[in-house]
């Protein structure tokens, strides 16, 4: 550190003025994020680009869904771009998307790894946010991720479109008024799955649950419990297993000995597959209590977990969000255009997040402006057809999408190893539409739109 | 200089320097550049690093000092977030009271953690920390969902009490702050086409860390930490010698615990959010990757560690193909694919392959960490540039230095 006595000599001297006079002499601007006069954050007018953020876990344990969100954001991109076959644009009820990016700009993205943490994912949105000036934040695969990334993009003041989540908690108690869902949730798979159920078992059941320990699973087991109590079936036990379970044989073996007929799986990817698994080798469903045929029932079920239980899921009931094999042109359109670019059928995350981003885009060129307050106002509301699940209503009060659900059974003899699941019933939007303050989605409220300036 | 020798007033200096210039160092491409990518001045990373830093500062005290390979300190770091995300519900907005309760917290609960964990050493220790911060882990993921709302992590909502502030302006959660600054309040500077983003939540953790940094150099240089050396080199033959080495790695223990506790303190001053999944195991490796891969034992390496993990983790894994095809735009497609082709398991997704392998080459080539390498190449440096022989002996003695 002898260095630090060196005299200043005069050719240092004149190095360090000239340095200085230079900077001095760019075009300085000092700006203050907080207090600046912009409108909203990120705006594109501005910075003089577009940017999405495509927040999905690629590592972790729903990577396999985060991996195909992933593919049909592209998809959408190159739709709303112009580029492709145009997709679900063609059969979308607004049409107010013309190709040509969204209000003229092309629409650039970044992407993500939530790690399907919360943690991660919020900074991974904040990177998105902060670095790439991303005007919008969507995805996830878990309900966690999703009320944490919702959270955050309510402070930071831009939209979350949310992906896959289904717990009550996304739309209910943890709400916000920058977030919006489009899947559907734990209240709407007990609704839509009940009657079904009684239909093809009787209503004098007595049911056993097996909860993953988490608050998915909480919400999801509350609205089936009350949802079958409701038709006259008793529920002998619920019982919670650790997330991280993958024998799940010790919570089996207590199912035997009860009076239970019924097994409820609330359990979700690859929990579902090995307690699905386990029940089946225990014989479960071999099995004949108090006169009747013991049966098993899955609140939500995907494609990538029937794929994974393989032929243990035949015959067992569950809902699910969307299926490929569904008939009307919006499912076509985007079936068609993602298998010819992929190879094979898109999932219902898959699906959830492409129409996600096509609404994000459509309510901007219908509110002509990026800002989110005006996106919001847009989509409050919103009634809209051609996107694969029929007339559907994006209502102001919660944000959640209110459309038909599917319930859905494995199928007896499938044809390949993508088509595992036979639709059952499409049970109207009627009937699985509920009050905002329904007692599984009290407490919590949206709050004002945060413009983040 | 505030009690330091000269070779550490200097390494205190550079610190001071590095993270009061973060802003500039960090964002060395101009924005519109290609290489713009690589760049990690914005705030939310910046505050990470110093956060880690001061994270594995702390745990450099155990672990680099003691020898105590403690491998569940991420169950500190996670308690520690845990107090501060109730202090804003309950108190005030304020994030002194948040840090401040953090702290005392975490080191409530290491001490009773240590208080166990100690009566073993080696790896029955390891084991023993691992073990409590599972439980950790396993409680508030679901047991104590009402306390640390599970799966989904505790965060702030519109109708927190907030006894010494309000609950809600204009229908949004009042903005974390001190006196009255808001952590995300940000002042951008603009030179040419370069872009420096100076934050007030960064500049609070920065001064926090240098802080924390200064402690950590006050107890290695003190005759406490000549003990903790003491009990690292060997712990029985100073049992022998009749000196009770307990209090000391007791001592240091929860000193560590505490650390870890402002870091997660710290971590909610930005970021109101505390999930159960900062308390994984995953996480208390994390930090001994830190820890190692900056060069245990090293005052300043833990924190380069940290900066290094981070950088990964954030800046790798956003690249995808698209960015790779834009960089080899210029190449002919075949190539560009070729190219991409072979790259692509190391980014995006791939960046805990990348990071496995780098650490994989520190550990074999450069037991030392990141700072044995400095030493390498600034002893490479003066060996090269000054002809005359004497400047051999500086090796030896730059080979001294923490």
């Amino acid at each position: 550190m002898s260095d630090f006595g060196k005299t200043i000599s005069r050719r240092s001297l004149l190095k360090t003025g000239a340095a200085t006079g230079l900077v001095l002499a760019t075009p300085t601007i000092f700006t203050s994020q907080s207090w600046a006069q912009s409108a909203f954050l990120n705006d594109p007018a501005k910075s003089g680009k577009l940017v999405l953020g495509f927040n999905v876990p690629q590592t972790g344990p729903y990577a396999d869904e985060g991996a195909d969100e992933l593919r049909a954001y592209m998809l959408a991109v190159e739709h709303l771009n112009g580029e492709g076959d145009g997709g679900m644009l063609n059969t979308f009820s607004s049409k107010a998307l013309q190709g040509t990016g969204i209000l003229g700009n092309k629409v650039q993205y970044v992407t993500g790894d939530t790690q399907t943490k919360s943690d991660a994912a919020r900074a991974s949105a904040k990177s998105m946010i902060e670095k790439d000036g991303a005007i919008m934040i969507t995805g996830g695969s878990s309900s966690g991720v999703a009320v944490a990334v919702q959270a955050l993009c309510q402070e930071a003041g831009v939209i979350f479109m949310a992906g896959l989540t289904h717990s009550n908690d996304t739309t209910g108690k943890d709400k916000r008024a920058n977030g919006f869902r489009h899947f559907f949730n734990s209240y709407m798979s007990g609704a839509a799955l009940a009657p079904v159920l009684k239909n093809a078992y009787g209503d004098d059941r007595k049911a056993y649950h097996l909860t993953a320990d988490y608050n998915w699973g909480y919400t999801t087991e509350e609205a089936i419990k009350s949802a079958t109590e409701d038709m006259g079936w008793e529920t002998v036990e619920t019982v919670k297993t650790p997330l991280a379970a993958t024998d799940f044989s010790a919570y089996i073996t207590p199912v035997l000995q009860s009076d239970a007929d019924v097994l409820v799986l609330n359990h979700y990817g690859g929990n579902m597959v090995n307690s699905l698994t386990n029940a089946v080798q225990f014989g479960l469903r071999d099995r004949i209590v108090n006169g009747k045929n013991f049966e098993i029932v899955v609140p939500l079920y995907s494609r990538l977990m029937a794929k994974g239980a393989g032929a243990n899921v035949k015959g067992i009931f569950g809902s699910t969000n969307w299926h490929w094999s569904l008939s009307d042109e919006g499912s076509k359109a985007f079936v068609k255009s993602f298998g010819t670019k992929y190879g094979f059928p898109p999932s219902q995350a898959a699906h959830t997040t492409y129409v996600q981003t096509l609404l994000y885009a459509d309510a901007v060129e219908r509110a002509k402006s990026f800002n989110p307050c005006a996106v919001v106002e847009a989509l409050e509301d919103y009634e809209f057809d051609g996107l694969g699940n029929g007339k559907t209503l994006y209502r102001g009060a919660d944000h959640q999408c209110f459309k038909d659900v599917l319930v859905v059974r494995g199928k007896e003899n499938p044809s390949s190893e993508f088509d595992l699941l036979e639709i059952v019933e499409i049970t109207p939007v009627g009937q699985v539409t509920y009050d905002p303050n329904h007692p599984q989605f009290a407490g919590g409220a949206l709050g004002t739109c945060n413009p983040g300036a | 200089m505030l009690g330091l020798n000269k070779k550490d007033t200097s390494l205190f200096l550079i610190v001071v320097g590095m993270t009061m210039f973060a802003p500039f160092i960090l964002n060395p491409f101009p924005e519109t550049s290609q290489l713009a990518q690589f760049n990690a001045g914005y705030p939310d990373l910046m505050q990470r690093f110093v956060i880690f830093g001061i994270f594995a500062i702390g745990f450099n005290l155990l672990f680099g000092l003691t020898g105590y390979l403690s491998f569940g300190h991420a169950a500190f770091l996670g308690v520690g977030s845990y107090a501060g995300v109730w202090m804003m519900k309950l108190l005030t907005m304020d994030v002194i009271p948040a840090i401040f309760m953090s702290m005392v917290v975490a080191g409530l609960f290491s001490i009773l953690v240590g208080y166990v964990s100690l009566r073993r050493s080696g790896i029955y220790f390891s084991i023993l920390t691992l073990a409590f911060a599972q439980m950790s882990f396993s409680l508030a993921y679901s047991v104590l969902t009402p306390i640390t709302n599970g799966e989904t992590g505790l965060q702030l909502a519109l109708d927190d009490p907030r006894i010494l502030g309000v609950s809600q302006v204009d229908g949004s959660i009042p903005p974390a702050s001190i006196f009255g600054i808001a952590m995300r309040d940000s002042w951008d500077l603009t030179l040419g086409g370069w872009s420096f983003t100076f934050n007030a939540g960064y500049y609070l953790c920065a001064v926090i860390m240098i802080l924390a940094f200064y402690v950590s150099v006050r107890i290695f240089r003190s005759p406490f930490g000549l003990m903790l050396k003491a009990v690292k080199s060997n712990q029985q033959r100073m049992n022998y010698t009749g000196l009770n080495s307990k209090p000391y790695t007791f001592a240091a223990f929860v000193i560590s615990g505490m650390y870890a506790g402002l870091a997660g303190g710290l971590m909610v001053a930005m970021d109101p959010l505390a999930g159960a999944e900062r308390m994984q195991w995953t996480a208390s490796g994390e930090v001994v990757l830190m820890t190692i891969l900056g060069g245990a034992g090293t005052l300043f390496g833990p924190v380069l560690g940290a900066g290094f993990i981070k950088y990964f983790e954030n800046i790798f894994s956003k690249i995808n193909d698209n960015i790779l095809y834009q960089w080899f735009s210029g190449l002919p497609e075949s190539v560009a694919d070729a190219l991409v082709f072979v790259i692509h398991p190391f980014i995006g997704k791939g960046w805990h392959l990348t990071l496995g392998i780098v650490f994989m080459l520190v550990v074999i080539f450069l037991p030392g960490g990141i700072m044995e390498g400095l030493r390498r190449i600034s002893a490479f440096v003066k060996k090269r540039f000054s002809s005359s022989p004497s400047s051999n002996g500086a090796v030896p003695s730059a080979k001294a230095a923490e």
